[in-house]
């Protein structure tokens, strides 16, 4: 009756089969996206900015063949650690592009920690505790973070549209209180008010928004909105046709590509909406418009534009390629040359200059933009400003900065 | 087996079959030969996914009650041991002695399965099916919106073992070892506790409660038992969940996570304690391996449609086939001589072609 064990006997028979195995003339990148899940999309768009890049590089670096592994998470920490592991532990790569999202870059930053041969470099996630408190060694973030993303937004909406009072609506974790904590800090300085009573924090995924709608209070001048794609397009539509007429100020992915490009006449409320972010579709930069070009050439069923996952993941590979070419490719002393290469580059992006900060923080260009009817009836972003280098710090001391306090929902207090 | 070892659940050394002592000694010297990612990430990850599963197989199994509220026991271990113990996150986190922690941790999930069976054990098949998925379904959104004591959406990270004896547990061969004593334990207690007085009218209680309960038993304080065991090792494997990944969040008990436990159990073979960790290396090796095998895109087909094809060619799992093979190959080689061995399968064949059928009425 013991006859199943010997199942086990093959089963793990197996398992023993597969070793680690060891490249010589090609060194290994990993590329880790969330291609399961509720971020699938946003997902495939940061692994085409990866092929692109390396396609621009022949897949080619410092003389060596560039081999690319690939693995994906549904978005969850777990998940992402988990498919760190394998591509690190298991498949040996030696430099690692990713994660998409903020709770899985924190987490990533964290195993880091515990592979100090191995360089990361992030893919777009946004959290700012990845590179602000306890950073790691090795792990290097070419993109910019939630907060850096809101640069210029808080000033903007004071002193251009006259703002004093807003309301808030968020989704309820780490990457939207990054971003209402960078809209917040400059405009509450300033003068503006957000009662916390006006603050309000959804779960991903919410559809309802009726109960939002009717709480949101009429003595204030605007509502900021930092919800993302299907939710961004809900809220939109249920508040239109609630008839709201506040204005509104949107987060970095709120009024993107993603979600102005969806159906229906809600889009009208949208017009004049001012937002902040990494990328601005039409920037009239012979840069930006190249990149887009390519693009839409290397993969004609991406989106219109390039979002801002591909960006995020093309910079971040571009600046692993170019630190490895300068290295000639030579990772034998555990990348340490590799990763002093990485702290001193500096480059030009299709959105500008990038370097990093002493935490291997991207110090980059913002796009203000602002939501205008285009030319054929699409509703389209338009350049305002560019806010040049942005640090992570918004321009004060990293000690000062530091006593700002941890990204929540009641910070900053604005009262 | 004689009688006399079937009813006092005893079993003498000269009993266990050899490939039992086989599969221990290659378990026992697997990290002297694997890589760290094997040690850690397939094996130690296997047998505590396989010791989830096995706290579900043995409430279906032997009890014939799906529940699908395990995965969440194993998860509010996990967030007491985050919630009593240290974490890095800066909420909650009393700072309790780790053993206190533990053991607290483990109680609690199993009061917490003990509290899910009472709801659900007057119940029968889909509709415990559907009363226990609510309730993993409410916990998911619970912790999700609770800031005060679950701190919501992000959860808890930096949860750690304790360094006893010099040895930091979370290191791969000493947390691998840990997990498969753990394991073994549990194989080996559920596999004693089945052929004990309670595992017994467990199983009878299965078969025929209205019977059962005609000879005096009570058939709900046995069942509202088996969830508070079940719970012990469901809550014991999720103190291990915990500290292999570090940190736990909603999304570490989320309905997919929830699913794949059930799938876990039933690809692997719900008749015998072994099944589950059949199926959880099973799943384990295809959530790793799978998106080497094919385009990226369409990796999570292959693990569905390899999941569809065991359960389409084998109902009772990766262990069903096995038992087929086997006796096929039997009757290939026929003769006399295994006469003996042979009657001794069929009986236990019929017995769990009984124990399948429970499962289909179910």
């Amino acid at each position: 009756m013991f006859g199943f064990v010997k199942k086990t006997l093959a089963v793990t028979a197996i398992m023993s089969l597969a070793g680690p195995a060891m490249a010589q003339e090609t060194i290994k990148m990993g590329s880790l996206a969330t291609l399961e899940g509720a971020f699938t999309v946003l997902g495939e768009d940061g692994m085409r900015g990866v092929r692109m890049a390396l396609e621009e590089f022949g897949y080619m670096a410092g003389g060596k063949k560039i081999e690319l592994i690939t693995g994906s998470s549904d978005a969850s920490p777990d998940s992402a650690i988990r498919a760190t592991r394998k591509l690190v532990e298991q498949d040996g790569v030696k430099v690692l592009i990713g994660p998409l999202s903020g709770s899985e870059g924190l987490a990533v930053k964290d195993y880091s920690k515990t592979q100090p041969k191995v360089t990361f470099l992030n893919g777009s996630s946004a959290a700012q505790d990845t590179t602000l408190r306890s950073p790691s060694e090795n792990f290097f973030r070419f993109s910019t973070e939630g907060a850096q993303w809101m640069a210029g937004l808080g000033e903007y909406v004071y002193k251009t549209k006259g703002y004093r009072s807003v309301a808030v609506l968020a989704e309820d974790y780490s990457f939207p209180y990054t971003q209402v904590f960078g809209f917040l800090e400059p405009f509450c300085r300033l003068g503006g008010k957000a009662p916390q009573d006006a603050r309000f924090w959804v779960p991903i995924g919410n559809k309802d928004y009726s109960s939002v709608i009717a709480a949101l209070p009429d003595d204030v001048d605007a509502i900021y909105v930092a919800l993302g794609g299907a939710d961004a397009v809900n809220f939109l539509t249920q508040y239109e046709q609630s008839g709201g007429d506040l204005p509104l100020i949107g987060g970095s992915i709120t009024v993107d590509q993603t979600v102005l490009g969806s159906k229906g006449k809600t889009r009208r409320s949208v017009i004049g909406t001012p937002s902040a972010g990494p990328v601005s579709d039409t920037w009239d930069d012979a840069r930006w418009s190249n990149f887009v070009a390519a693009y839409k050439k290397q993969f004609p069923k991406g989106f219109p534009s390039p979002s801002l996952f591909a960006h995020s993941y093309y910079v971040n590979t571009k600046a692993a390629l170019l630190a490895l070419d300068k290295v000639k490719g030579d990772l034998s002393d555990g990348g340490n040359k590799f990763r002093a290469a990485l702290s001193s580059l500096e480059f030009e992006t299709p959105t500008g200059m990038v370097k990093l900060d002493e935490r291997r923080q991207a110090i980059a260009d913002i796009f203000l933009t602002e939501v205008i009817e285009g030319p054929d009836g699409n509703l389209m972003n338009k350049t305002i400003k560019v806010i040049p280098q942005v640090n992570q710090t918004l321009g004060v001391s990293y000690e000062k900065f530091l006593k700002y306090g941890k990204v929540g929902r009641e910070n900053p207090s604005c009262s | 087996m004689d009688t006399r070892a079937l009813f006092s659940g005893s079993t003498s050394l000269s009993n266990i079959h050899p490939a039992i002592i086989v599969t221990a000694v290659f378990l026992l010297a697997y990290p002297s030969f694997a890589s760290d990612f094997f040690i850690f990430q397939i094996g130690a990850y296997s047998l505590i996914l396989g010791t989830i599963a096995l706290s579900l197989m043995m409430l279906a199994g032997y009890g014939g009650m799906v529940s699908l509220a395990q995965l969440t026991a194993a998860g509010m271990a996990g967030y007491l041991v985050a919630i009593l113990g240290e974490n890095s996150v800066g909420v909650m986190g009393l700072g309790w002695p780790w053993w206190l922690t533990v053991v607290s941790a483990v109680l609690g999930a199993a009061i917490f399965s003990a509290f899910v069976g009472a709801i659900s054990v007057r119940t029968e098949g889909i509709y415990t099916i559907m009363i226990t998925l609510a309730i993993a379904v409410a916990f998911f959104y619970f912790v999700r919106q609770n800031y005060v004591l679950f701190n919501g959406f992000t959860g808890f990270a930096g949860v750690e073992p304790p360094t006893l004896f010099g040895v930091y547990w979370r290191d791969p061969t000493p947390f691998y070892y840990l997990s498969l004593v753990i394991a073994g334990g549990f194989v080996w207690a559920v596999f004693y506790a089945s052929r004990s007085t309670f595992g017994l009218s467990l199983q009878a209680i299965r078969d025929n409660p209205r019977r059962m309960r005609a000879l005096g038993y009570n058939v709900t304080l046995h069942r509202v038992a088996a969830y508070f065991f079940s719970g012990l090792i469901a809550g014991t494997a999720g103190v291990l969940l915990v500290w292999f990944n570090g940190r736990i969040s909603p999304g570490s008990v989320g309905v997919d996570v929830v699913i794949d436990i059930l799938v876990i159990a039933v690809v692997g073979g719900m008749r015998h304690p072994v099944g589950p960790f059949l199926g959880a290396i099973a799943f384990v090796l295809l959530e790793n391996f799978a998106i080497d095998l094919i385009d990226r895109e369409r990796f999570n087909t292959v693990i569905g449609i390899a999941f569809l094809l065991v359960v389409l060619f084998s109902p009772d799992g990766l262990l069903g086939i096995w038992n087929r093979i086997r006796s096929k190959i039997r009757f290939g080689r026929s003769g006399q001589q295994g006469a003996s061995r042979r009657t001794g399968d069929d009986r236990q064949s019929a017995e769990s072609s009984d124990n399948v059928k429970t499962q289909e009425e179910v």
